[in-house]
């Protein structure tokens, strides 16, 4: 037996991104890959090389993590050479391009791959002693075992889905088929699927064939209407305009189990159904086979096909564990992932993680969890959770002030990529300590698991929390959703609620929700009721830190929940406060109490002063007869009075409707 | 089936008779109109009714007509129908056949003419309504025109019954209007006395009558036996309204002085109900008849302002100063009693005066305050964040920069190793602190050009994250001061220009910094060492230790390393040690003290030896004896948490007085108290401090006790006594001994949200399960019967619902704004998917 704590399945993206925490956190690790090098998908696929993950270069930001937020190829590390822009200079860089990162990525950061080991079986090995009251061993291709407490996977889906039919046999599959045009040229094909592989495929093969027809059961869904990567990206889409621009092309909605291909004796593939063909005398040749056309003369698919393609997607590997491990499919259209909890351990096997793609049933057409540039946020969320399970260390954590609420919120919403790539999924969290005096800042926690934050994070959450995380609007994503239609932006903070577009949205809970609240949270909420919440209205440049728009607003959720007074204020304010009230606001006892006082420009001074925000005490007449208005409160007077309302500019805050 | 028909038939036949009742009705609640005959017979004995004929409108009669229909309802509450006559055309009788009868009205009571109106003196509600009552009101309301005619009247009343005088400046005026409303409910208790003759009341008491505005006196006649001399007078001092002058007579009707025998928090008089104050006189047996005759008086002269009662302690067991003679109630809920001591009956009078207005101010505001609530709190979107607003005021002007050096993240490390020095500001481009320090930090740019190894940068956080994180910058903004080959140093102090400018100035000299000979010693403690500090006041911190001492040599150099920046501190531990303490009559280890305002050196034994002692010892050494508080000082002062005596002073203090209150601190045991002052001209913020604790401005010199710490009592030195270290003494043991009573107690409150946040909670749980279910309802209906039309028509549909999802919405929020119903728009849409047809 070869030991390890970690054991993890595949070099590829994921794979590669959780040995670098793992090496990162000095643990002892192995990744077992099958292949001699890392990301060996991606020597393959996509057949026709494009990934079609973007790889921005320029953002006219300098801001390292907001630039993550565009760049969706690179792996977390903390060495900039390891940047995806500095591997390719297209948008949508050809796949080479991945696989040389991938081994650079391995090779640069020193991590510990075996390569050529294919595990063949997992098992489990019952013992009090180990950390989850079990070992797995791990058998490879050469009967060699290997022992560990922990097993993360991340072999991804890589068995391609096959549907069986009479006449599967004439079918050809995306992963062999010629991606060469000139193999098309004159003939009349028929795609099976409709995913980014089946467009990819008829993309491809566009300008060269007699016609395309492509068939699934599911009607088309467009990413840009659902928000969602995995489904139909513009990029492929070059047969949804030659179908609606009638150039011979079509889309069709049939369930392919019902399907049945026959050969004539030409060699052309004709579709029936799987009806006729049970009803018929089998040793009777083509001939006898009833077509649809023969009922129904002008059934849709009655033109003979030169070629049929599968391109239904891929599946996760479940072959190689053990029934020990009960390792199940998910259940509808998660059923090529394995059943995981929202923390990503399996449901079946306690200490056994899924990583990268294979991950994505939790949230699955909802968020990027599988693919790239979300995985290797919840890679990184999952380790976090290794190191507190297995290590002691809690969950990293920064301790603030309660002066710097407003200010670490508006920081992370708009420059956080882990918020932004895994919305709705992982969120921030903001633990209020010592009365709402101060608070501790948790980054990117799974909010699925977030009942169990205490146990899962090692941080407590006696005084109430906020839980910081960015969502579409309710009712904005989705199939046939139209995403152009007029007003679709909202422009006022005061229907921030109304958001459509991706917007950060806090959720405060005077208590950490149980597991029961989480399981009864209303449909599409990725949260349960909060005590309070607040929406930061959706913004055109996703900006989040206009100083009346946004951060106004906020700061008024905020104070109103923790029921004190967040302003900033100029010393000689806190002076003011200091000699005649009792008790001062935040601001000025966490600064000016303590001597940190924020003294101002007099160029400043002058501006609260004509703001009405600062009573200039230095040109007032004191001659005694106005009228006593210094009583107790004139403070207030002096904060509210004389304010200028600053009406909105509607037409320009609206940019985005037109 | 024939009981469904039955309700058609009568739904359908109430609707007829609502249709055809409801412009009958409408009319006849407005304005009778009636033809001649149908008038006469209607008039009623005892009833009064206005008339008004016509024979058909005439263009000209109709704003007049107008007028009419608006008073009816203010008229029907007397009883005074309001009816027009519809002459036929033939019909020349008395009223219809007059050639001018356009251009009057006519009041009978029951069948009897009273007076003929001209329409002209009807212009309008008040002056219908007034006109009318006054005619009615003949014997009620007597007018007036000369001096003798009001004395007559007043002489006849004197010991029977008490007289309302009004002045108007015309008749058919609201004020009329009100004086005659009220005149018909008291009209039977007072006499009402009208007049439009100004002059008529220079002679009321007033010495500048002001004639524009209408004036009402309340004569009391009754309790006037003297012929020769006039009823006493109390003019009301609110405008004449209804309301009002009803609360002044009813204030008139009250018990001059009310005698009370309970506890005052329990009594309740007209005065308290009616919104005013009530002044207690305490008594006592032995005073009794003194106290009644001072209650008297003083009731008279609060006569309208505030209610007297006369409280016998004897009979009440009140818990307050033996010395209190007087306690004043406010009708506010809540507000405890006052009991007070004071002088004569004018310090009660000034009392209740200050209460009034500060009342009439906070009743203004809370006006204010309701219009602000009625708008919707339309202010949560407005700035109220002083350094926010202000930075954004002036966020178009871009800020001399050149001085101060970018770093990047590429930059930052190369950058560091170049100057000996490097201040770096980090900061966020967004965030307003930041901002703020950052002007500060060009104006300390500023003053250091030319300044030898001396580095200022900036790193932008929003531009560079990782650097700042690296630096381990958790919160905007953070100035650091990198050394070489020396953990950077975190600035703790004021963001303000010229306490960091000094931090910059004195962290470049090491600190301790090392004295050589003793010769140096003196010249540090003259301040001419270091030289590049000269410009720089400064108290400096000698330490001084012979050879032997290194563990307290250690825990002075760790203090140094703690208060570098803050402190010049100098460190001496030659062979002559011995002889330069000895000089200041200390021996080592000891600490000598050179204050910057005359150099003057003290000599202070170090006898704790850690290094947070010596830390802690010297930040309390720095502080003076008698400082002039300023913003950038009081809370090293705070911090001491005692109570606080401060001299406010408009410029400079008195040298008697500085010296006094110097003698004063330095005899203060155990540094009980702080005693500062406060330069008004240096610290104008100071004027602030002063209106809170008293409402009108004192005048200044003023000498403040502050309980800041406990309780927060202001007191108020007496304005009558000098200020003495002797006057002062005394002063402190009666407030020790709780004899003086304080002049305003600090607010406890605590600092909640300023204004309320949008709650989105609540407009998702009104807004969206209705409107979903209501729009996409009526969208499928409309679906229904569109289906066959082109994709025109279903934007059309489109376009048209949001209109409706607004009109509900609108009813959850706030009314007037602009919903963009997005929400409500796509849920309609959601049941069009459902008719996609598939293939």
């Amino acid at each position: 037996f070869l030991y390890h704590d970690y054991c993890v399945l595949g070099a590829g993206p994921a794979g590669l991104q959780a040995a670098y925490f793992l090496q990162r956190a000095g643990r002892d690790y192995v990744v077992f890959e099958r292949s001699h090098a890392p990301g060996s998908f991606f020597a393959i696929y996509p057949r026709h090389r494009k990934l079609i993950s973007i790889n921005k270069r320029h953002t006219g930001k300098s801001n390292g993590e907001f630039n993550l937020r565009h760049d969706w190829n690179s792996l977390l590390s903390h060495d900039p050479r390891l940047l995806f822009r500095r591997y390719s200079r297209q948008f949508f860089p050809h796949a080479d391009a991945m696989v040389r990162y991938l081994e650079d990525f391995a090779a640069l950061l020193e991590l510990r791959v075996r390569y050529n080991t294919a595990i063949v079986h997992v098992t489990l090995d019952k013992d009090p002693q180990a950390w989850n009251g079990h070992y797995f061993v791990l058998t490879d291709q050469n009967r060699q075992n290997y022992k560990c407490s922990c097993l993360l996977v991340a072999t991804g889906t890589w068995v391609p889905n096959v549907v069986n039919f009479p006449g599967s046999e004439y079918v050809e599959g995306y992963e062999t088929v010629s991606i060469n045009p000139e193999d098309f040229a004159g003939q009349t094909v028929l795609i099976l699927g409709r995913g980014n592989s089946a467009f990819e495929t008829a993309e491809n093969i566009l300008g060269v064939t007699n016609f395309i027809h492509m068939v699934s059961r599911s009607r088309v869904r467009l990413s840009w209407a659902t928000h969602y990567v995995g489904d139909l990206r513009a990029i492929n889409n070059g047969l949804l305009d030659t179908y609606q621009l009638k150039s011979l092309d079509g889309l069709l909605e049939g369930d392919l189990e019902d399907l049945a291909i026959v050969k004539d004796k030409k060699g052309k593939l004709h579709i029936t159904l799987r009806f006729y063909l049970e009803n018929r005398n089998t040793s009777a040749g083509f001939d006898s086979i009833t077509l649809p056309q023969d009922e129904l003369d002008n059934f849709a698919t009655r033109a003979p096909y030169d070629r049929v393609i599968r391109c239904l997607g891929w599946k996760f590997d479940f072959s190689i564990y053990n029934r020990s491990l009960r390792m199940m499919p998910g259940r509808g259209n998660k059923n090529k992932y394995p059943q995981i909890k929202p923390s990503y351990e399996s449901r079946g096997t306690r200490g056994l993680f899924v990583l990268g793609t294979a991950s994505h049933s939790v949230d699955f057409r909802k968020s990027a969890g599988g693919f790239i540039h979300g995985f290797r946020y919840t890679t990184r969320a999952v380790h976090r959770l290794l190191e507190n399970r297995h290590h002691g260390v809690p969950w990293p954590s920064t301790v603030y002030p309660i002066t710097q609420l407003t200010n670490s919120i508006i920081k992370r919403v708009n420059e956080a990529s882990g918020l932004y790539q895994m919305f709705s999924v992982l969120a921030d969290i903001i633990l209020l300590r010592e009365n709402a005096t101060a608070f501790e800042y948790l980054e990117e926690y799974p909010v699925g698991v977030l009942a169990e934050l205490e146990t899962q994070t090692g941080r407590n959450a006696p005084d109430g929390l906020f839980v910081v995380i960015m969502e579409y609007g309710r009712n904005f994503s989705g199939a046939d959703k139209d995403v152009f239609y007029y007003n679709r932006a909202v422009g006022e903070a005061q229907h921030a609620w109304q958001s459509n577009f991706l917007h950060p949205v806090i959720y405060y809970y005077k208590h950490l929700p149980t597991e029961r609240e989480m399981r009864l949270r209303p449909p599409d909420w990725p949260l349960p009721r909060p005590d309070a919440i607040h929406h930061i209205v959706e913004d055109f440049l996703t900006d989040w830190t206009a100083p009346n728009a946004h951060i106004l607003p906020l700061r008024r959720f905020l104070e109103n929940c923790l029921s004190t007074d967040l302003r900033n204020f100029f010393a000689e304010s806190c002076f003011l406060f200091a000699l005649t009230r009792q008790k001062l606001p935040p601001f000025c006892q966490q600064g000016y109490l303590r001597m940190q006082g924020l003294a101002g420009s007099e160029r400043l001074r002058r501006h609260a002063v004509e703001a009405g925000l600062l009573e200039d005490y230095a040109v007032t007449d004191f001659s005694g007869d106005k009228l006593p208005d210094g009583r107790q409160g004139s403070r207030d007077q002096l904060l509210k009075d004389h304010v200028i309302p600053v009406r909105p500019l509607q037409h320009l805050v609206n940019a985005k409707d037109e | 089936m024939s009981a469904q028909k039955d309700r058609w038939v009568s739904s359908f036949s109430f609707l007829l008779f609502c249709a055809s009742f409801i412009p009958t009705l409408g009319s006849a609640s407005l304005l009778q109109e009636l033809s001649p005959q149908e008038y006469f017979s209607s008039l009623q004995a005892g009833r009064s009714s206005l008339a008004y004929f016509s024979h058909n409108v005439s263009p000209g009669a109709q704003p007049f007509l107008e007028q009419i229909e608006n008073s009816v309802e203010a008229l029907q509450d007397y009883g005074i129908s309001v009816v027009k006559v519809n002459c036929p055309k033939e019909d020349v009788s008395r009223y219809c056949g007059k050639e001018n009868v356009l251009r009057k009205a006519y009041l009978f009571r029951g069948n009897m003419l009273i007076r003929e109106f001209p329409t002209d003196a009807l212009f309008d509600v008040n002056s219908i309504v007034a006109n009318v009552l006054f005619a009615l009101l003949f014997n009620e309301v007597k007018y007036v025109e000369t001096l003798t005619d009001l004395q007559n009247i007043e002489n006849a009343l004197k010991g029977k019954s008490n007289m309302v005088f009004a002045y108007v400046a015309a008749t058919g005026t609201a004020e009329h209007r009100a004086v005659m409303e009220v005149a018909f409910v008291y009209g039977t208790v007072h006499q009402f006395v009208l007049t439009t003759e100004a002059t008529l009341l220079k002679d009321t008491g007033s010495d500048e009558p002001d004639t524009s505005s209408a004036q009402l006196l309340f004569c009391h006649c009754q309790q006037a036996t003297d012929v020769a001399q006039p009823c006493r007078r109390t003019p009301m001092e609110q405008d004449l309204t209804v309301l009002n002058i009803h609360r002044h007579l009813k204030l008139m009707g009250a018990p001059l002085v009310t005698e009370v025998a309970e506890d005052p928090e329990k009594v309740s008089t007209v005065h308290l109900q009616l919104g005013l104050p009530l002044v207690f006189i305490l008594s006592q047996k032995e005073t009794y008849e003194a106290d009644r005759r001072t209650a008297e008086f003083l009731a008279w002269q609060l006569l309208g302002k505030a209610g007297v009662a006369l409280l016998s302690r004897d009979l009440v067991d009140l818990n307050i100063l033996l010395r209190s003679n007087v306690a004043l109630k406010t009708p506010d809920e809540g507000v405890p009693i006052k009991y007070l001591v004071l002088e004569d009956t004018d310090e009660v009078i000034t009392l209740v005066e200050d209460n009034s207005k500060v009342k009439q101010i906070q009743e203004d505001e809370e006006e204010e305050e309701e219009d602000e609530d009625e708008k919707g709190n339309d202010n949560q979107d407005v700035q109220d964040d002083q350094v926010v607003e202000a930075v954004s005021r002036d966020k178009k002007r871009e800020l001399p920069l050149e001085q101060i050096l970018t770093l990047t993240e590429e930059t930052f490390h190369s950058a560091m190793l170049e100057t000996s020095q490097t201040v770096v500001l980090f900061y966020a481009s967004w965030e307003a602190v930041s901002l703020a320090v950052l002007q500060s930090y060009t104006e300390v740019a500023d003053h250091l050009k030319g300044a030898q190894g001396v580095l200022l940068s900036r790193v932008n956080c929003w531009d560079w994250p990782g650097v700042c994180t690296t630096e381990n910058v958790t919160q905007f903004p953070t100035i650091k001061i990198y050394k070489k080959g020396e953990q950077p140093v975190i600035y703790n102090g004021m963001l303000g220009t010229e306490e960091l400018t000094s931090f910059i100035m004195l962290s470049q000299v090491s600190c301790p910094l090392k004295l050589a000979t003793i010769d140096e010693a003196e010249g540090y403690l003259r301040g001419e060492l270091p030289s590049e500090l000269s410009s720089y006041h400064h108290t400096s911190v000698l330490g001084v230790f012979s050879t032997a001492m290194s563990k307290a040599r250690e825990a002075f150099v760790e203090a140094g390393s703690i208060l570098s920046g803050y402190v010049t501190m100098g460190m001496y531990f030659e062979d002559d040690a011995l002889a330069l303490s000895r000089k200041y009559a200390v021996s080592p280890p000891a600490l000598l003290l050179a204050r910057s305002r005359d150099w003057s050196v003290e000599g202070i034994a170090l006898s704790k030896q850690s290094a947070q002692d010596i830390v802690q010892m010297i930040r309390y050494e720095l502080m003076d004896i008698f400082p002039e508080i300023t913003v950038q000082n009081l809370p090293h002062y705070l911090q001491l948490r005692k109570p606080f005596l401060i001299l406010f002073s408009d410029g400079d203090i008195g040298q008697l007085e500085s010296k006094e209150m110097l003698k004063l601190a330095k005899g203060i045991p155990q540094q009980a108290f702080v005693s500062c002052w406060l330069n008004l001209k240096n610290t104008p913020v100071g004027h602030g401090v002063l209106k809170a604790y008293f409402a009108t401005m004192p005048s200044l010199p003023v000498l403040v006790w502050v309980n800041l710490h406990a309780g927060g009592q202001v007191f108020k030195f007496p304005s009558d006594q000098s200020i003495t270290e002797m006057n002062i003494l005394s002063w402190l043991e009666r407030l020790k001994a709780g004899l003086e009573i304080p002049s305003s107690t600090l607010s406890e409150e605590d600092w909640k949200p300023p204004l309320p946040a949008y709650n989105f909670l609540q407009m998702m749980d009104t807004t969206v399960p209705e409107s979903t279910l209501r729009t996409s309802y009526h969208h499928a209906d409309r679906q229904e019967q569109q289906q066959p039309e082109g994709s025109e028509e279903k934007a059309s549909v489109r376009e048209e619902l949001p209109e409706e999802a607004g009109v509900k919405a609108e009813k959850v929020q706030s009314p007037g704004r602009d919903l963009r119903g997005t929400a409500p728009r796509l849920a309609g849409r959601e049941k069009q998917a459902k008719r996609h047809s598939e293939l």
